[in-house]
């Protein structure tokens, strides 16, 4: 696959802070990548120096096989879509489209043709004589993605563009943004702390912290796989159960339980290491009820608190002295105080060294 | 739906009730209209006075309204009253004054915009020392550079000009202008900015398509600043322009001061109003603009 951007040993930083440290970043033609991590962790700040608006302190960008470095936002074949839309507030939906293009100095005809067939593909034809001021915030960030679009360019960057929206929208605006991807097959790069907006956009993930990129894959690897403790801890909601223990011949052993480890697959070793670990499960991998049965392994809880969503109810209670959290259905009736047999397999579960907290 | 609906409710409900002369009322209004009329009652005095005769100014009922109007004093403060040898009234200094006060504002105004502009988006090496320099200015007696600026003026050529008054002018407006649009530009949002070059607009084209007509605010209020500042100034205008360029203030000044003949009361108001008229109006239009300004720039992207 050829890349459409690519990032070569980027530094960033401002005064005696580094905010990006020796990044490299491939992005094929036609992906969506989604730069995810929680605020200032560097995602907004790499965007922003691929659009060119700030100036790298070293390294190299490459967009479609053209060295763009030095070259101004305008000339890097990017649109960009941003958090607060930034639409123009003086000009007209149709001002706001075609202000690119003008500066540009494309032919009135060309402009015309654009701006007509973005509005078609984003349905806001009615609202091209408006001003923004009359727009409603799933519009104007219509609009904004309009403003990218009829720019006809590679690469789309969105810099977290639905966190200004009520949730309702945003899942209607995620979808959106999807199907567009689908439709147009450009190269888009997407800037969010949302995890939920991450996993369902995104061909590949890219978890940054503290300027540098922890893991980059896919959805279900980041889901899956996680690469360390935090990459662990940070996808998911409710967040993974965490259990501090040691393993010792293919077993890992937490006071008095011991969980075989038959069935997970471990990294480069291959085979267990011993030592100190500690021992990852997502809540909705825990089982409940006949299901506990076919598990390998089993343990008695409990019921400390439960958290009814609707679809879900959570449960909280405690396993060998860790806070413990499992996901049952919705329809299950549990009450305070209750005993609860709990199942899970460790093949599903995710190991991580004690010291490094790297994924064994 | 659910019946939400309950038994009759006892004890307070609804809106607290509010006496209208309660201590509290007397008080505020009391002491509001009470410093209305202190301020209002010069400028009423001075309006009857100018429509008065001089016989019965010496009558002495300062307060009491005119028993007989006559405009014969504004027409005389206006075009007969006598400065020294010459007696052509205000209109002179009137004209002067808005030869003087339309370019500086123009220009101060400009100049200034930009400045805040390139300060507060284009940040360059050295932006901040040199905003701090350019505040710096905003705290320097004017009197300490009196004497250097007639120097500096006459090597130039422009000593006694109404272009050496209109220099004077742009240039001391230019710290607390830059100032008043380098924070009103900070304060728009910088997505705005980012897109705008994102869509390939350069340096102007930001500041004259994106920038200014966000600020119809800031210019509003920049337009009142640096209207009664200049109209008002007597200052320079006394110390860099000939008596033919005098500016209105200063025509006023040689009018009401004139040693020789009568003291003519009713004339001397009227010239007062008169020089008074420009930045009482500029407050009244552009009061309304001002709050149409922050109606239309309230809405942010």
């Amino acid at each position: 696959m050829q890349n459409s951007v690519e990032i070569k040993n980027l530094d960033l930083q401002f005064g005696a802070v580094k905010v990006l440290q020796n990044l490299n970043l491939e992005i094929g033609k036609g992906e969506f990548l989604v730069l995810l991590g929680s605020s200032g962790c560097g995602k907004s700040t790499l965007l922003n120096c691929i659009a060119g608006l700030l100036d790298v302190s070293g390294g190299q960008i490459h967009i479609n096989d053209r060295n763009v470095t030095w070259a101004e936002p305008s000339d890097r074949g990017i649109g960009m879509v941003f958090q607060s839309y930034a639409l123009y507030p003086q000009m007209t939906v149709e001002g706001n489209l075609s202000f690119g293009l003008k500066n540009a100095k494309l032919p009135k005809p060309e402009i015309a043709k654009r701006i007509k067939h973005a509005s078609e593909v984003l349905q806001i034809e009615p609202l091209l004589k408006r001003k923004p001021a009359a727009l409603s915030g799933g519009q104007r960030q219509r609009v904004a993605i309009g403003r990218a679009l009829v720019r006809d360019v590679d690469v789309f960057l969105f810099d977290e563009p639905l966190s200004n929206l009520d949730a309702k929208l945003r899942a209607d605006l995620r979808v959106e943004i999807k199907r567009l991807h689908h439709k147009l097959q450009n190269t888009m790069i997407y800037v969010t702390h949302d995890q939920i907006e991450a996993m369902t956009l995104a061909d590949r993930i890219a978890i940054m912290r503290g300027g540098q990129i922890m893991q980059l894959g896919s959805p279900d690897e980041i889901y899956g796989q996680p690469i360390n403790k935090y990459v662990a801890d940070f996808i998911g909601s409710p967040s993974m159960n965490f259990l501090e223990g040691n393993i010792k011949n293919g077993t890992f052993e937490m006071g008095e339980l011991s969980i075989p480890l038959d069935g997970y697959e471990f990294g480069d070793t291959g085979a267990a290491t011993e030592g100190a670990a500690t021992m990852g499960i997502r809540p909705e991998h825990v089982v409940t009820g006949e299901l506990v049965e076919s598990t390998p392994f089993q343990v008695d809880v409990e019921v400390n608190l439960i958290e009814p969503t609707g679809s879900d109810t959570l449960v909280d209670c405690e396993v060998a002295g860790h806070h413990f959290r499992v996901r049952m259905d919705g329809q299950s009736r549990v009450s305070v105080g209750e005993k609860l047999r709990l199942g899970f397999a460790p093949a599903r579960a995710s190991l991580f060294d004690a010291k490094t907290e790297l994924r064994l | 739906m659910i019946d939400t609906t309950s038994a009759p409710l006892t004890g307070p409900q609804g809106p607290k009730p509010r006496k209208p002369f309660s201590r509290r009322n007397i008080f505020l209004y009391g002491t509001l209209i009470t410093i209305a009329l202190f301020y209002a009652l010069p400028l009423y005095v001075m309006f009857v006075t100018s429509l008065k005769g001089m016989p019965e100014i010496r009558l002495g009922n300062v307060f009491s309204p005119p028993l007989e109007v006559t405009f014969q004093p504004w027409v005389k403060a206006w075009s007969e009253a006598c400065t020294g040898l010459t007696c052509n009234g205000l209109s002179t200094g009137f004209w002067n004054s808005v030869q003087i006060t339309i370019p500086s504002v123009i220009l101060s105004i400009i100049i200034a915009s930009v400045n805040g502009y390139a300060l507060s988006n284009w940040k360059f090496k050295g932006a901040d020392a040199f905003f701090t320099i350019l505040i710096f200015g905003a705290f320097i007696p004017y009197q300490v550079m009196l004497y250097p600026i007639v120097i500096m003026l006459r090597e130039v050529g422009l000593y006694g000009s109404l272009g050496g008054l209109v220099l004077v002018h742009t240039v001391f407006g230019m710290p607390i202008l830059t100032l008043l649009f380098r924070n009103y530009f900070t304060s728009l949002p910088e997505e705005l900015f980012k897109a705008a070059r994102v869509d390939g607009a350069g340096f102007w084209a930001i500041y004259a398509k994106v920038m200014v007509p966000m600020s119809l605010p800031i210019f509003t209020v920049a337009v009142i600043l640096q209207v009664t500042g200049i109209w008002n100034d007597f200052l320079f205008g006394v110390v860099y322009t000939s008596p033919d360029n005098y500016p209105m203030t200063v025509s006023l000044n040689n009018i009401v001061n004139s040693t020789q003949g009568v003291k003519e009361y009713n004339v001397n108001m009227a010239a007062t109003i008169l020089t008074g008229l420009v930045p009482l109006s500029i407050y009244f239009v552009s009061g309304r603009l001002f709050v149409r300004g922050i109606a239309a720039g309230a809405v942010k992207g």
